[in-house]
């Protein structure tokens, strides 16, 4: 969908962007992370040409994007901020119609799709289609910003840390909003973020950038397990590897089906580094396991938690 | 003692009423008169006026609730429709009694009473805490006893209305002479100021000296600046004849005045600008909006309350303004004004600053209606 081909990017002598090549499919939710300066903001701009390369290659669909106008090209990107942007001066209803108005839909149709992306937001469409920007929360306000982001159901969408301003609470319910909307969608997704959590909690892939290039690409497990240099190792933290490494894994993975066990169970939809927190609280090596309807459905280990760790 | 400020005016209004006269009466146009104080017009009915300042006086000492202010607004506005109407008997009278040349003008007690029952009135919309358009529409309401007296024909006697009906002609042809001089200048003022805010918003560089400029312009006196303007105008006039340019008259005044009312235009459309968020730019260019989308759409929606408040002042200044531009000849009530003080004629003087008040008012709530009309939430 994506194809970046050995791009860059100077301010004056500064290489925001140095020599960089990645590729996204269709499909993959691809998050770029990076300590700030690392270029990932600049990078995400690139694909929607708010920031124009100065060297290689952006190609959209197999085009070059420069063969686009701007306007176009963004139209059929979705846009989502930190600041999140909404114009004050426009309704909900308004905000999300953003871009269906610029592409000249008619008002029945867009007015459908507001109704819902809002309901798809976790928005009651009669409640918020009329208010102001001002009149919601900072977690409602980029609900909206999000559901803007995806108004004209665009082929890609681009996030610009758009979680970072918000409580860990509201955070965390987004998160889980986009990995539901990522599923249901099947939509590319690009998030720019230095949330090392967020990044492993949505990622179908990590890209990790330093100085404008990429320092490793992969699966979490991937980044995680088999850091292609010391510097990606220290980025994930090494004290927490581990642990991070657990909380890829869901119990219900590891399950020992039909084995009995004593002691306070544990959810199947837990992972792993939960269910290691909940064997260290009650200090037990294995622990039962039940579903969401309590029933008992077998027992975990340590040595499973282990195992899960060293693969 | 809940309110200090009612009181306060209705202490003033006690040494008012005792202190100063209440009308003057003269034999005729050319005399001065003989004043007369309020506890003289006691048999005409004077007591009357003691039922609102009671009203007043409880509401000075009770808790502020919706209903105190709303009766002392009520008594505020009824007793400054009772002073008129005291008024406009009195002269009546004496236009019986003496003759139809004797002129009953309103004096110092009467303006003083009138003002501080109009500040009690403000005082008292002020502490309703009713939302702007409200307090607008309650400001008219308020104003309706006394508009009802003078279009009534309860007024006719005083001198101030025989002065105007002597000479309504002159009067209504300045004050549409006085709107065309404040249109003429709104106009090229907003089509320059405009695009002179913009390109400052745009540009720092350019900013700084065109604000050094219109700055520099604003502190000259206006009175000179109409009398700069003569010299240049009268040239041109001499190289362009018959092209009706001239050195005084309307001209040099909407020039000068299109000067002055350049700065609150082109600094409320640069200071509007600057304050959008950048956020909202960023997206609007984010999801595709041209520059001329992001522009009429996002910029300059958001920009259109600050401009507003900008073309508010420079309206008001404009209507203030106009009237010294009548001394360069460019007509309007300054000219009524300075005829009455040339003549000592204060019932003319008045007839020339009166209306721009009240046309400084008019404009200054109609703009605040405006400002209530742009979309966004009700703050």
């Amino acid at each position: 969908m994506i194809e970046l081909i050995e791009v860059g990017k100077s301010y004056g002598t500064t290489r925001a962007i140095d020599g960089l090549s990645l590729t996204i499919e269709r499909g993959e939710f691809v998050v770029l992370i990076g300590a700030s300066g690392s270029g990932k903001s600049t990078l995400l701009k690139m694909i929607n040409r708010l920031v124009e390369h100065d060297r290689g290659k952006v190609l959209f669909q197999g085009q070059e994007i420069r063969a686009f106008k701007p306007e176009d090209i963004r139209r059929r990107m979705g846009y989502a901020i930190q600041s999140i942007g909404l114009f004050p001066h426009w309704t909900v209803a308004r905000n999300i119609a953003t871009v269906p108005e610029l592409l000249g839909w008619p008002a029945a149709r867009t007015r459908a799709r507001v109704d819902e992306l809002l309901a798809l937001l976790d928005l009651d469409p009669a409640l918020y289609r009329q208010r102001y920007p001002q009149q919601l929360s900072g977690g409602q306000q980029q609900r909206v910003g999000v559901a803007r982001a995806l108004a004209a159901d665009p082929e890609l969408l681009l996030m610009d840390e758009p979680f970072g301003a918000l409580d860990p609470v509201t955070r965390g319910a987004l998160q889980q909003e986009m990995a539901r909307i990522h599923r249901a969608s099947g939509k590319t997704i690009v998030m720019v973020t230095h949330d090392i959590e967020e990044a492993l909690r949505l990622a179908t892939r990590i890209v990790l950038l330093d100085h404008g290039r990429v320092l490793q690409s992969g699966t979490q497990q991937q980044l995680l397990a088999q850091p292609a240099s010391d510097a990606v190792a220290d980025f994930f933290g090494r004290g927490e590897r581990g642990l991070r490494l657990l909380a890829l894994h869901s119990v219900a993975e590891r399950l020992r089906a039909g084995e009995p066990a004593e002691g306070a169970p544990l959810a199947a939809t837990l992972n792993l580094r939960e269910a290691l927190s909940l064997m260290v609280a009650q200090g037990a090596e294995r622990l039962p396991v039940v579903d969401v309807h309590g029933r008992r459905l077998g027992a975990i280990h340590f040595a499973d938690l282990l195992r899960a760790g060293r693969e | 003692m809940h309110n200090r400020v009612l009181l306060v005016l209705l202490l003033a209004a006690a040494a008012a009423a005792l202190g100063l006269a209440f009308v003057s009466v003269a034999p005729n146009r050319l005399v001065s008169g003989q004043g007369v104080a309020l506890q003289g017009l006691m048999a005409h009915g004077a007591g009357w006026l003691g039922l609102p300042a009671l009203v007043l006086a409880w509401a000075a000492f009770v808790p502020n609730t919706r209903l105190v202010c709303t009766s002392s607004a009520l008594a505020a506005s009824l007793a400054l429709a009772g002073l008129l109407l005291l008024a406009g008997r009195e002269a009546a009278l004496q236009s019986g009694a003496l003759s139809s040349l004797a002129r009953v003008s309103l004096g110092g007690g009467f303006w003083l009473l009138a003002l501080l029952a109009w500040l009690a009135a403000a005082d008292a919309l002020q502490r309703a805490v009713l939302a702007p358009g409200w307090r607008t529409l309650a400001a008219g309401v308020l104003a309706m006893p006394s508009m009802l007296l003078l279009l009534a024909g309860e007024l006719d006697a005083l001198s101030l209305c025989k002065e105007y009906a002597n000479r309504q002609d002159v009067f209504d042809a300045a004050g549409l002479r006085h709107l065309q001089i404040v249109g003429a200048t709104l106009l090229p003022a907003l089509a320059l100021g405009v695009p002179l805010g913009i390109a400052a918003a745009r540009s720092d560089a350019f900013a700084r000296p065109l604000f050094a400029l219109l700055n520099i312009i604003q502190t000259v006196p206006s009175i000179a600046l109409f009398a700069l303007l003569i010299a240049p105008l009268a040239g041109l006039a001499a190289v362009l004849p018959g092209w009706g340019i001239q050195g005084i008259g309307l001209l040099p005044a909407v020039i000068a005045l299109t000067l002055y009312a350049l700065l609150p235009i082109v600094h409320g459309m640069a200071a509007g600008l600057a304050q959008v968020p950048a956020a909202a730019i960023d997206a609007a260019r984010g999801m595709g909006m041209t520059a001329r989308q992001s522009f009429w759409r996002v910029e300059l929606p958001l920009a259109l309350p600050v401009l507003l408040s900008g073309l508010r002042v420079t309206t008001v200044q404009a209507i203030g303004l106009a009237v010294v531009a009548a001394l360069i000849g460019a007509g309007g009530y300054g000219a009524l004004m300075f005829q009455g003080l040339a003549s000592s004629a204060l019932d003319l003087v008045l007839l020339g600053v009166l209306p721009v008040v009240a046309l400084a008012l008019a404009a200054d709530a109609a703009f605040g209606l405006l400002a209530l009309a742009l979309p966004g939430p009700r703050r």
